[in-house]
């Protein structure tokens, strides 16, 4: 290549460089929602597992002998409940209230709490009865399925709690809007296992 | 009766003086004193040199993409010299042991080495090389500053070392597991392995998959947004697509490896019974499920080789690639498919005829994929002017391996043959003719043809052709025999025959591999040589081989920056049309650039997770707990640091352009 | 060369439909002559092995067709297109050609038609679980022979042959009349092996508590090699036995000296064996408990256990309920297998027997029941449910 050619003069030599600085679309909400992807693939891996496992009692105790519906339909509006409560969490970050995002933030936080307390009430139940996860491959897969789903919520709401001290201190920067958004996707994500949980670990495991 | 073994069970977890073995084996006592005494040496030079604040701001901190995938690269080199040690033992072990001679290596040691051989060769050789060249190469050749989120490519790396040190750990700290790679139940379960092999495998993999699912994510959304203006998808180097490719499957497979490890250290921890042959557990699904990640795996490690290829042969050949599209088609299918096979790898496991032959049949589809992409390098050669430099080299010793490799995967593809083939030194020597064959000569055609992008002067041609020659022979000796073996019914992971008509085969497989110890040899010193005489080598133009895509146009080490102005594509081989248009080098008009921050908190955090990782092998419940709150805790207040970048002043960037522009000025007088 | 002698053998059945590729039969038979020693996978001498065989020949000279010219046009292209070559052609720019790309395409994939085609019909009539319909290529089989029952079980790290016909058993020697159909059942004691005679037939994996089946025929009188081509832990590799091809009069004097032994294999004799051992010389055992198998493939030797097919058979009516869970003891089946010095980190369980009904169902009364007191002495069964005695 030559140096001395200059470019001034030819009107119609390409673009090859930009003169501003250039800016990539910020990527953060993309590999959020691929991470979201990866974990819904571990999940896939437990309900197909479920799925082989499920009706190995080892001559033990079936669904039908153990789940109480009522439970679970309580624990399950508590979770979609607090998917709506997120809902308001955002418009309220939409309008630029901090204190209106910080209140929806802990209402949301309050019904995650009350779900993980119930799940946790059920194992202890089940437990107690002796109904461990050793007990059967339909056991352990159950637990195993459930205890996961129980797990990402209880980060959730360690996150959700994060997140309310930071838009205490920063206020709603972009950061902390982008954060918002993210645990937004995560917790909606939460709540869209559940349903598959619901349905198939708990109904079609009772009634099916 | 006693409260002090309590205690010390306690303190220690499973962890005692009877777990380090090189008090009771020889050649593990020799092993760690020469760990030891090279470690001293190193440590002593580092801090007799005063280069332990150099290597903490410059290296273990840095967010730079370039470094990274640098330190990645080197991160194989040392494992693969560990995998290599293990290769070499096996290898001597098989051409000793027939008859009465028990060889050298009780099956207890030798059944560690092969599962630590294939673990370390895949998971900590392969991986990093492929994910370090991935990171070094994609944002130079995409016009980017740097990947989408430096400070987690930091961690990745991280990660994935911490894995790398824990298997090294298990070598004087206990065992590793006696499993074979994949640690199939029930011989993983706790009843059949009851040590802590299986736990130091569960948990180097589980630490170092965060890592590489990690920098999967990172490298798409690189890709997907921080492409050049103008390099639309079709635009895309061949290498970069690769890279998309492999890293959709690293995230769309590994998931599923750290479940299925999930599952299987329940059955291990808490008694579960997912695999286990009592109380409704169902090993066969552990099977498939490790096939599931295992078979997408084998591509995540061939298509950056491929990518390779497809650069350097274009550039090599001094022509354009021939059938792009159709090479990209080609990629894309072979994702695709990549997850339709798994099941091919236990074709007698009593599957019905109608899913082996499905399966099979998807499998041989592969090959029509590949062997189109064959023929697009074949006819890239076809009207060039090929010049054979290292890199090409590499790149022709594959095309007339792989396909071999390729010949005798298809056979094994047939159901009935695999019946006969399976399991056996035939399939042995079959994947590693497309592993060493494919992944390995592309990983080093790559590292020579990009080397001196990195370091701004070229590898000493001699000692490269030497690394070549030795490991491409080395190869044929070393496996070729082993098909033969394949064909004589025997079986792998033997550690001993009653044979005696075998041994010269084992023999000849032997020399082989000292040959290929000769080719690493070479290539150790095709580095130090380079290095010596790095002057003579220099490339001050940054396109030393005539490039034809972006990561040529800028300096060689290209800057902190990468690309003082970010490129404008119009072409697909953008720097070879920049070149024949008249590019002209900005020279004036310099911006500031915003920059990330570099961090210590990726080594930190990883640091934990080996902490949290060894505690949870020793069942060292107390140092488990501590380290898990302090990961997470951590991690939380990591994520209370706002002040995450900031801005390269114009004035150093000015600085930093002059020079280069007198660098060239004067290349051109 | 006695091996290239039969291939050219094999292949003579192939000519006909291939008799273009000859070149390609002529470079297989050299790779084969280079060799010079007993590829017992390509020279097998029964007649499932035999046609495995000559499906990788027939797969690689398919192959070839493609691999052959691009391996010459590679080198070709090298030398040609040199740098030093300035007579060459050089075209930087030619970078598309649609004809040739169509037959990029079209050429592998016609290959994969045909080998896809082979592979779907040698699937099917090669599958292990299909009984056998011929003797050799010349000798077909009626439709309702019986084949001879051979049961096996890989233990560690041992082969057990049960021949329920014969009622005897055998150690790490097994043999068979020649030109007889074989039905092999097989499974394990506890971990994944592969049973394998590569003169014979491919392999298949035995597994706990799982059956799988092989269909095969020996063709010569011989001695041949058999082992697991499954890794399973220490005393793998001394897996090995030997598999005696013998006329029907010398199956009978083999039989006859298995016979001889007095040793009988029963449910004791059996839990006695299934301990790890290494190496393990033949033996033989004259008569066998007939029930044995099914006790070992359901994982029941030991009758305190209930049998898979028993526990899979509540299963399928809806589990043991609540009263089941109990219905659990602590480790026995797994334990004689506990192979390293470390003691278990807790302690595993297992189904206990259940009385069953007449009827083969569960009375609601009995299942109630924890029947920890099933008729067993043994203390090694302590009657601690699952739940309460793990000790994590």
């Amino acid at each position: 290549m030559t140096m001395a050619n200059t470019t001034a003069s030819q009107t119609e030599a390409p673009v090859f460089y930009l003169k501003e600085e250039h800016h990539p679309q910020n990527g953060t909400m993309l590999g959020f929602w691929l991470y979201l992807m990866s974990d819904c693939l571990i999940f896939a891996i437990l309900f197909a597992t479920h799925g082989v496992l499920g009706r190995n009692y080892a001559a033990g105790p079936s669904p039908a002998d153990l789940f109480d519906l009522e439970l679970v339909a309580i624990n399950t509006s508590m979770l979609l409940f607090s998917s709506i409560t997120y809902g308001f969490a955002m418009l309220a970050m939409e309008k630029g209230s901090i204190k209106g995002t910080q209140m929806w933030l802990a209402i949301t936080g309050l019904f995650g709490i009350a779900f993980v307390g119930l799940e946790l009430y059920e194992f202890h139940h089940l437990w107690h009865i002796g109904a461990t996860p050793m007990r059967s491959g339909f056991l352990s897969s159950f637990y195993t399925l459930v205890a996961t789903h129980g797990l990402h919520v209880t980060f959730g709401i360690i996150w959700l709690v994060t997140l309310m001290v930071q838009v205490g201190k920063r206020g709603l920067v972009p950061e902390n809007k982008r954060r918002l958004m993210c645990l937004s996707l995560f917790w909606h994500f939460l709540d869209v296992i559940w349903i598959g949980v619901f349905s198939v670990v708990y109904l079609l495991g009772v009634l099916g | 009766m006693f409260s002090n073994p309590d205690l010390l069970h306690f303190i220690f977890g499973r962890l005692s003086l009877d777990s380090f073995p090189m008090f009771h084996e020889p050649i593990l006592a020799v092993t760690f004193a020469g760990v030891v005494l090279g470690g001293i040496v190193v440590l002593g030079a580092l801090t007799y040199f005063k280069l332990w604040g150099y290597l903490w701001r410059e290296w273990i901190t840095s967010i730079d993409h370039k470094k990274i995938g640098i330190m990645y690269i080197i991160l194989a080199l040392v494992m693969l010299l560990r995998g290599f040690a293990d290769a070499i033992m096996m290898r001597a072990q098989q051409a000793i042991a027939f008859g009465d001679v028990a060889g050298y290596l009780p099956p207890d040691h030798y059944d560690q080495i092969f599962t630590a051989h294939g673990v370390i060769m895949i998971f900590f050789v392969a991986m990093p090389l492929v994910t370090g060249l991935m990171n070094f190469v994609v944002p130079l050749q995409i016009g980017a500053r740097d990947v989408a989120f430096p400070f987690l490519n930091n961690f990745s790396f991280w990660m994935t070392t911490a894995g790398a040190i824990t298997v090294m750990i298990s070598l004087f700290v206990g065992e590793f597991a006696k499993t074979g790679w994949l640690a199939y139940p029930p011989l993983s379960d706790i009843v059949y392995s009851p040590g802590v092999g299986v736990d130091y495998y569960i948990w180097a993999l589980q630490i170092a998959g965060v890592g590489t699912l990690l920098s999967g994510v990172n490298l798409i959304v690189t890709i997907v947004k921080m492409r050049a203006p103008g390099m639309s998808m079709m635009k895309m180097p061949v290498f970069t697509w690769t890279s998309l490719c492999t890293n959709i499957l690293i995230v769309a497979a590994f998931p599923v490896l750290t479940a299925v490890l999930v599952l299987l250290s329940l059955d291990r921890y808490l008694d579960m019974n997912f695999f286990t042959n009592d109380l409704g557990g169902n090993a066969m699904m552990y099977v498939n499920l490790i096939w599931i990640w295992g078979h997408p795996e084998v591509y995540i490690l061939i298509l950056p080789a491929f990518g390779v290829f497809s650069e350097v042969v274009s550039t090599f050949c001094r022509k354009r690639l021939f059938g792009y599209s159709s090479m990209v088609y080609a990629t894309i299918v072979i994702t695709i498919l990549s997850y339709l096979v798994w099941l091919h790898h236990f074709f007698t496991m009593g599957s019905g005829a109608s899913v082996n032959a499905f399966f099979g049949i998807t499998t041989m589809i592969i090959s029509i994929p590949t062997g189109a992409k064959i023929f697009n390098w074949l006819f890239t050669m076809y009207k060039g002017r090929i010049s054979f430099d290292v890199p090409m080299l590499w790149t022709m010793g594959f095309m007339l391996t792989f396909v071999i490799g390729g010949m005798t995967g298809v056979m094994l593809a047939v159901p009935p043959a695999d019946f006969v083939l399976h399991n056996s030194l035939f399939l042995i020597a079959h994947f590693h003719n497309v592993i060493i064959g494919g992944v390995v000569f592309g990983m080093f055609a790559g590292i020579v043809y990009w080397f001196p992008k990195a370091f701004g002067y070229k590898l000493d041609p001699f000692w490269g052709k030497m690394s070549f020659w030795f490991w491409l022979v080395g190869f044929y000796f070393a496996f070729m025999p082993l098909y033969v073996l394949g064909l004589m019914g025997v079986t792998r992971r033997m550690n001993h025959f009653d044979d005696g008509s075998l041994q010269i085969w084992f023999i000849i497989a032997a020399f082989g591999a000292v040959l290929i110890a000769i080719g690493i040899a070479s290539f150790l010193m095709s580095l130090v040589v380079s290095f010596i005489k790095r002057e003579e080598l220099r490339d001050e133009t940054g396109d030393p081989w005539d490039g034809r895509t972006l990561e040529w146009s800028t300096s060689s080490p290209p800057p902190a920056y990468n690309f003082a102005f970010t490129p404008v594509v119009h072409d697909l081989d953008a720097w070879a049309d920049m070149k024949k248009r008249g590019y002209v080098r900005p020279t004036s008009g310099f911006l500031d650039i915003h920059m990330p921050k570099n961090t210590g908190a990726g080594a930190i955090l990883a640091g934990m997770s080996l902490v949290l990782g060894f505690a949870l092998i020793w069942h060292i419940w107390w140092l488990a707990a501590v380290s898990f709150i302090a990961l997470i805790g951590t991690a939380i207040a990591h994520t209370f640091n706002y002040n995450r970048d900031y801005h390269i002043p114009a004035s150093e960037v000015v600085a930093t352009e002059d020079e280069r522009t007198a660098l060239l000025a004067k290349q051109q007088a | 060369m006695v091996v290239c002698e039969n291939i050219f053998q094999r292949l003579t059945k192939y000519k006909r439909m291939l008799s273009k590729l000859a070149r390609g039969v002529a470079i297989a038979s050299v790779f084969t002559l280079l060799t010079g020693c007993n590829l017992v996978v390509m020279d097998p001498s029964g007649d499932i092995a035999s046609q495995q065989a000559d499906l990788i020949v027939v797969s690689t000279i398919l192959m070839l067709i493609i691999i052959l010219p691009v391996m010459a046009l590679t080198v070709f292209f090298a030398w040609k297109y040199r740098q030093s070559n300035k007579d060459a052609e050089y075209d930087p720019e030619w970078h598309h050609s649609t004809k040739l790309e169509i037959v990029i395409w079209s050429a592998p994939l016609a290959i994969i038609i045909a080998l896809g085609a082979i592979t779907w019909v040698s699937t099917h009539t090669l599958d292990p679980y299909r009984p056998l319909d011929r003797i050799d290529a010349e000798r077909p089989l009626e439709k309702d022979h019986k084949p001879m029952v051979v049961e096996v079980v890989s233990l560690d790290w041992k082969w057990l042959f049960i021949y329920p016909e014969q009622g005897i058993a055998t150690i790490n020697e097994l043999a068979a009349p020649i030109d007889t159909p074989i039905q092999f059942k097989i499974t394990s004691s506890g971990i994944m092996n592969s049973f394998y005679i590569p003169a014979l037939a491919g392999m298949i994996y035995s597994m706990a508590g799982m059956e799988t089946k092989l269909h095969a025929v020996i063709n010569e009188e011989g001695v041949y090699d058999g082992f697991s081509a499954n890794y399973s832990g220490e005393g793998f590799s001394h897996m090995r036995f030997k598999f005696h091809g013998l006329s029907d009069a010398g199956f009978d004097d083999w039989v006859a000296k298995v016979r001889e032994d007095s040793r009988g294999l029963g449910r004791s004799e059996y839990l006695e064996l299934e301990k790890p051992s290494i190496a393990e010389p033949v033996h033989y055992f004259g008569n066998v408990d007939p029930e044995l198998y099914q006790a070992i493939l359901n994982m029941c030797v030991d009758q305190s256990k209930m049998c898979m097919n028993e526990m899979m058979d509540i299963d399928r009516k809806g589990g043991g309920g609540i009263a089941g869970i109990y219905n659990v003891m602590s480790l026995t089946y797994d334990t004689p297998r506990e192979r390293g010095s470390q003691p278990l980190p807790s302690t595993k369980s297992y189904v206990a027997t259940l009385c069953t009904t007449p009827s083969g169902g569960l009375s609601q009364e009995i299942s109630s029941i924890p029947l920890f007191d099933n008729g067993v002495e043994d203390d090694r069964f302590s009657p601690v449910p699952a739940g309460v005695s793990t000790g994590f």
